[in-house]
């Protein structure tokens, strides 16, 4: 029995460490040398006749540096000073995003969830495709919509339409699901509004789902790229996130970029795991 | 003695709906949604609303009613049908695979072994990595010189330029793959978890063999969390386009340009009118397959009562 869990414990860590690679690899390719990057990595991108004729070419993944350095990392916050600048972007994107669209959600996903109203099953479809639709969908309104709003190239075009996206409340409303009509009928009877009922009952009942969302917001907003490349024309104004994706195949920073621009979700991510988890897992389960 | 109700002075129209419970319910509703409809209204539906007319419309501004001049053009174009159809069977062979995946994983570590605690956190990771940070690595991998190559000229097998032709396909299922597997494996582990121990003890003793008690037992009780798990999976197999995008640009190779790409492109040569036609007939396929979905679930959920 013993052997049977261990094989299969290491089978599945085999997997696990695959899938931890990529992050593996951006770190302990942070800590190279330029040089080292640049005649290890040289050929990449370069598809020449060379290459063709089945000349060996190839590179191979280089697990660790040959000399650590902290040299990129410095190169990157005191030579670039962009890429700090940039960071701060996100961050001014992001937070009120997350801030906003779990707070409306929460509301929102209370109505859904536990009160009666007509039209609640109709308009609930609407919030769920339009969770599901692509950002492009809606993009020639959206930007007449942010143009007639005066929103065009401000942080308000990118953040306002985050902030009453359906997602939050998709998510939400599957939590509050499970919450139990006993408890709102028991608060009734003492003579609770439904304001106190969902501040004191339902929100401290779906907290582990409001870890899960902003985990999962984050991660989302932190990535945009398509929204602030189209709302946002002030290339000083635009998030790392496409900062970044311009960055591939400068070897002397990326990697370090790269980290960085991953450590404030890596650092999320294991300060809330528990919780995260936690509420993924709610969020699948029918109460 | 209700005065609770509102924090302010309610309006008349309350006052005489508080006899019935279920009115006093939708005014309290309509006060909790009131933050998000507005939002969602100003902008989603209105938009959608104004992309649906436009959609009608031979030019953006001041264009006449053309009927379905502008679909009948979308549907001739071959861009279209190329991106349209490789959306289609991207997500429709990705998510079946995906949910086989993720649930063979779940069923694995359901079962006996050490730190599952760690492998599911080590499975989950891979989501909060931001696409932009991992884009080198797969440069690195998938590269006409890259490692993958690499390690199959070891094995004697021609290397293949994985992100210009056919195989940019497979590319983009496994950074799908990749990205969500952990994600739905939690959602299923936690599934599994709901099973009562002692439903697959009666089956045993009553001689159910290991596939009944799979399609039985296991596949039933799932049926929410599988439903759940395919909303979310769709949802992130339209997410992928950001890596792709990221990766490949504007124009990637033919078998991986997709919905997004060609609506991207549109907007770019300013074709307003084809752009809005495509995003309403994408909109009309979504919704028919979740409301094929809720049938779905609907039915077969009173199967199982």
């Amino acid at each position: 029995m013993a052997v049977r869990k261990g094989l299969l414990t290491a089978g599945l860590g085999m997997i696990g460490l695959l899938l931890l690679l990529p992050i593996a690899i951006t770190f302990t390719h942070s800590l190279m040398t330029e040089q080292e990057l640049t005649i290890d990595y040289g050929p990449i991108g370069q598809r020449t006749e060379a290459t063709e004729t089945g000349a060996d070419t190839f590179v191979n993944l280089k697990w660790l540096p040959d000399k650590v350095t902290l040299e990129q990392y410095g190169k990157l916050l005191v030579y670039t000073p962009n890429y700090l600048l940039m960071f701060w972007n996100s961050a001014g994107l992001v937070v009120p995003i997350i801030v906003g669209q779990t707070a409306v959600a929460a509301l929102a996903a209370y109505a859904f969830a536990k009160l009666k109203f007509r039209g609640r099953d109709s308009l609930f479809l609407a919030y769920l495709l339009a969770m599901l639709m692509p950002f492009q969908v809606t993009l020639v309104p959206n930007y007449i919509m942010a143009d007639k709003l005066g929103l065009l190239h401000r942080p308000g075009a990118v953040i306002l339409p985050g902030v009453f996206a359906a997602f939050g409340v998709f998510m939400l409303r599957q939590f509050m699901l499970h919450i139990p009509y006993a408890y709102i009928e028991a608060a009734k009877m003492d003579g609770a509004g439904h304001l106190r009922i969902f501040l004191t009952i339902i929100l401290p009942m779906v907290k582990s789902g409001m870890a899960a969302l902003v985990v999962l917001l984050f991660v989302d907003y932190w990535n945009m790229v398509e929204q602030p490349l189209i709302f946002l024309d002030d290339p000083f104004k635009q998030p790392l996130s496409v900062f970044l994706s311009r960055l591939t195949g400068e070897w002397g920073t990326v990697f370090a970029a790269s980290m960085l621009y991953m450590s404030p979700m890596l650092l999320l991510f294991l300060y809330a795991e528990t919780y995260f988890i936690q509420g993924v897992q709610w969020s699948g389960i029918k109460g | 003695m209700k005065k609770w109700f509102f924090l302010f002075a309610p309006p008349d129209w309350a006052r005489r709906a508080w006899t019935r419970r279920k009115s006093r319910d939708a005014a309290a509703a309509w006060l909790f949604l009131a933050p998000s409809a507005a939002g969602f209204a100003l902008f989603y539906l209105i938009p959608f609303a104004m992309g649906v007319m436009y959609s009608f419309r031979s030019g953006a501004s001041g264009g006449r009613f053309a009927g379905l001049a502008n679909y009948r053009e979308l549907l001739a174009s071959d861009s279209f049908r190329k991106a349209a159809s490789n959306t289609f069977y991207f997500s429709a062979a990705s998510v079946p695979f995906m949910l086989a995946l993720s649930l063979g994983l779940a069923l694995l570590l359901n079962r006996q072994i050490y730190f599952r605690k760690w492998l599911r956190a080590s499975y989950v990771l891979p989501l909060v990595v931001p696409v932009a940070s991992v884009l080198v690595i797969w440069q690195l991998i998938f590269d006409w010189n890259g490692a993958l190559n690499y390690a199959l000229s070891r094995f004697g097998i021609d290397r293949v330029d994985w992100m210009k032709t056919e195989a940019a396909r497979y590319v983009v299922l496994a950074v799908y793959l990749w990205k969500n597997v952990g994600y739905n494996v939690i959602l299923f582990l936690a599934g599994l978890q709901q099973i009562p121990r002692d439903y697959y003890e009666t089956a045993q003793i009553e001689g159910a063999g290991r596939f009944r008690q799979f399609y039985g037992i296991t596949l039933v009780y799932l049926t929410s969390t599988t439903f759940f798990v395919v909303i979310m999976s769709i949802l992130n197999s339209f997410k992928v386009f950001r890596e792709t995008y990221l990766l490949a640009g504007d124009y990637p190779h033919d078998s991986i340009y997709m919905l997004q790409h060609y609506m991207n492109n549109m907007f770019a040569s300013l074709d307003i009118q084809k752009l809005t036609a495509a995003a309403v007939l994408m909109v009309g396929v979504i919704m028919a397959i979740v409301l094929g979905l809720f049938g779905l679930e609907r039915r077969y959920r009173q199967f199982m009562e």
